[in-house]
């Protein structure tokens, strides 16, 4: 069984919500990465999505393309992220790692490398945030028989015959984006959010994370209401970088605001 | 049949992109998950409209009427002669309404904007000319607007920037990454993505995401369509030689598209060799780069060994793009068109030739067409002809050359 499989199968018997937070590889800095991701464990996340750097972040807002800024100009590559994953691993064998990122620095190195690499790393499952099901096939092709998960992502705008094209052909779990706009954004409708999801859990058996737009406890607690997971990404990377410089009291702080996201979901 | 259709599987060079988007392995769609909705809502819109006769007339008409066309077809008659070979014609973009193509495709986009019900239209801009010939349209139809513009490039085009503001719309100043055309692309998708329900993106070249690199394309042909018809009217025949400056591609492909299936006319696209290609200071994504994914579709482009787009150079703003549209991708590796490049200095010498021996004062990226156009001519006979496309005129440029020239104006 995956460890993303297994990961969602033990907190359902504990009727537990998944935590997920973002970081972006190599932000602030290469040598800090895996400490923030063993600190993020620690404070309560059960799977850690990793930023891989890229210099045209479409999608995300400021907080995350400055993230990825710092880590382009602190030299972060692609080999980078993948060493940091190999290092996480020789203390954590279980919880799941799912790399997040745009497609143009997966097809540089090639389909079937970028993912045979990432396997030995152990990494467990690929968000691409510019390749939608209708480009896919070629990639899953790859990574389906080495076991990565390929985690798609779901629009408020996604509809119909796209909703069940995604749902055949994800694995993992799937992502819902919560709001039209880039990471980041705010004004986060609940109910709308609600709504969605039970048209999703209709179409697909996979478990459903929600993100974008969740920025506290209190976001935290009523999406995990509604979802099996929370992904909290720009509200973490921004205390990230307000504390870059001070390497204690940025993991106190992000561990302190894990926890108390921590906290928040396990009162539902 | 073209020698080149042998390596496809169609009937027509005209025939492309395919229902996905696709020009064999290049274009598509590749974007966030937020913006398929969108993306395929525009497609519909773009279909019925492109077929309507009401939507075509209204964009002739405007063609016609506000933006001054047909533009001319001028026999370079003096230029020719200096050249020593083929005889010269220039098609005059540079005469349109706002002084360069950019604005057939504007109008093109913003009836589609109003007609979709849109009341918002946003728009990138590199050297300015696409955002003043966006503000334009959206002044014409009493629509708002809003440009997205690297910091960098506000800098170098202060002229253009007030145009746009005269013109009643706000210039955001993007701060990202390079601070240039590209990262204008990245902030106004995610306006888009973030405004979709109201506001219609004007995208400015062939580039991103499918349905825009056919669109933009078929707004731009009435440049090929025109230049087509006027050649035979004013020489009996078909041009030997067509050529066009490539950043994005939208003027080569609005000249060439009209002759694809022409078999004896040679396509060349001209790119932006900077300080020269050997310098990797440059902006020839077709000649030194390779293809990979950015900003929506499969394209050549200049990226790192990790896949990270780099940083490149032109004196000419409006080429200064590390991508090239599809379409363009596909003609070069089905052997149909040929690109080539010029230099920063070479591009100069061809705009102070003009600008001397013609009387007209072309843009520099138009200037980079030219100084090809002027080593391929020499080497034809006296009765070839060679369409080159002057895409946009100089004035903007002005400030440009003279400091280049140690000269404050």
């Amino acid at each position: 069984m995956s460890r993303i499989k297994a990961c969602f199968s033990v907190l359902k018997e504990s009727h537990k919500k998944a935590l997920i937070p973002f970081i972006t590889a190599g932000d602030p800095a290469p040598d800090l990465t895996v400490d923030l991701m063993h600190e993020l464990v620690a404070a309560g996340a059960d799977i850690i999505e990793l930023g891989v750097p890229f210099s045209d972040p479409m999608a995300d807002g400021p907080v995350i393309q400055r993230a990825s800024e710092r880590a382009l100009a602190q030299g972060t590559n692609t080999d980078d992220v993948f060493n940091i994953v190999e290092e996480f691993r020789t203390k954590n064998d279980s919880t799941p790692v799912i790399l997040m990122g745009y497609l143009n620095p997966i097809e540089v190195m090639g389909y079937q490398h970028f993912a045979e690499k990432a396997v030995k790393a152990g990494v467990d499952g690929l968000i691409i945030v510019d390749l939608p099901p209708e480009e896919a096939d070629e990639l899953t092709a790859v990574i389906k028989p080495l076991d990565l998960d390929h985690i798609f992502l779901i629009s408020p705008t996604t509809h119909g015959v796209r909703l069940d094209k995604i749902s055949e052909v994800a694995s993992g779990f799937l992502y819902y984006v919560s709001l039209k706009g880039v990471t980041g954004s705010n004004q986060l409708d609940i109910g709308a959010v609600s709504e969605k999801l039970a048209e999703i859990r209709s179409k697909a058996d996979l478990p459903v994370g929600v993100g974008f737009g969740i920025r506290d406890a209190q976001t935290a607690e009523a999406v995990g209401r509604v979802s099996d997971a929370v992904v909290v990404g720009s509200a973490l990377v921004e205390r990230i970088a307000e504390h870059a410089g001070n390497n204690e009291k940025m993991k106190k702080e992000i561990s302190s605001f894990i926890g108390s996201l921590r906290t928040a979901l396990d009162s539902i | 049949m073209p020698e080149v259709m042998k390596n496809t599987n169609i009937d027509s060079l005209k025939s492309m992109p395919d229902k996905r988007g696709h020009f064999g392995n290049y274009g598509g769609r590749f974007v966030s998950e937020t913006l398929m909705g969108p993306l395929e809502e525009l497609e519909q819109a773009y279909k019925k409209y492109i077929n309507d006769p009401d939507f075509i007339a209204e964009y002739e008409h405007d063609l016609k009427h506000f933006v001054g066309r047909p533009s001319p077809l001028y026999h370079a008659k003096r230029w020719s002669e200096e050249l020593g070979g083929a005889q010269v014609y220039l098609k005059r973009e540079d005469l349109n309404h706002t002084g360069a193509h950019k604005v057939n495709n504007t109008v093109g986009q913003a009836l589609l904007a109003k007609r979709m019900g849109k009341r918002r239209v946003i728009a990138e801009t590199g050297a300015g000319q696409h955002g003043v010939a966006s503000a334009t349209v959206a002044a014409r139809y009493g629509m708002e607007c809003v440009v997205y513009m690297g910091a960098e490039d506000i800098k170098r085009q202060a002229i253009n920037v007030y145009r746009m503001k005269l013109l009643g719309a706000t210039v955001v100043s993007v701060e990202a990454g390079s601070k240039t055309l590209k990262d204008a692309l990245n902030e106004a998708m995610r306006d888009w993505v973030t405004n979709v329900d109201d506001t219609f993106y004007i995208i400015g070249t062939v580039a991103g995401p499918h349905p825009y690199p056919a669109m933009v394309r078929d707004f731009n042909a009435v440049v090929g369509r025109e230049a087509r018809q006027q050649c035979q009217e004013q020489a009996g025949r078909l041009p030997d030689l067509l050529v066009a400056c490539v950043g994005g591609g939208s003027n080569a492909i609005g000249l060439f598209h009209p002759f694809l299936d022409d078999k004896d006319v040679a396509l060349y696209g001209v790119e932006a060799a900077g300080d020269g290609i050997e310098t990797g200071r440059h902006a020839a994504p077709l000649n030194a780069g390779k293809p990979g994914v950015l900003h929506g579709n499969r394209t050549y482009l200049m990226e790192d060994k990790y896949g990270q787009i780099i940083e490149t150079h032109s004196i000419s703003a409006g080429l200064d793009y590390p991508g090239v549209g599809p379409e363009h991708s596909w003609l070069k590796d089905v052997g149909r068109a040929n690109y080539v490049s010029v230099t920063d200095v070479e591009a100069l010498k061809a705009f102070h030739d003009l600008t001397r021996i013609e009387g007209i004062i072309p843009a520099l990226e138009s200037s980079h067409a030219l100084a090809y156009t002027a080593k391929l001519a020499p080497e034809m006979d006296k009765d070839a002809i060679i369409i080159t496309n002057l895409s946009g005129r100089g004035d903007k440029d002005i400030h440009t050359v003279a400091a280049l020239e140690g000269i404050t104006v």
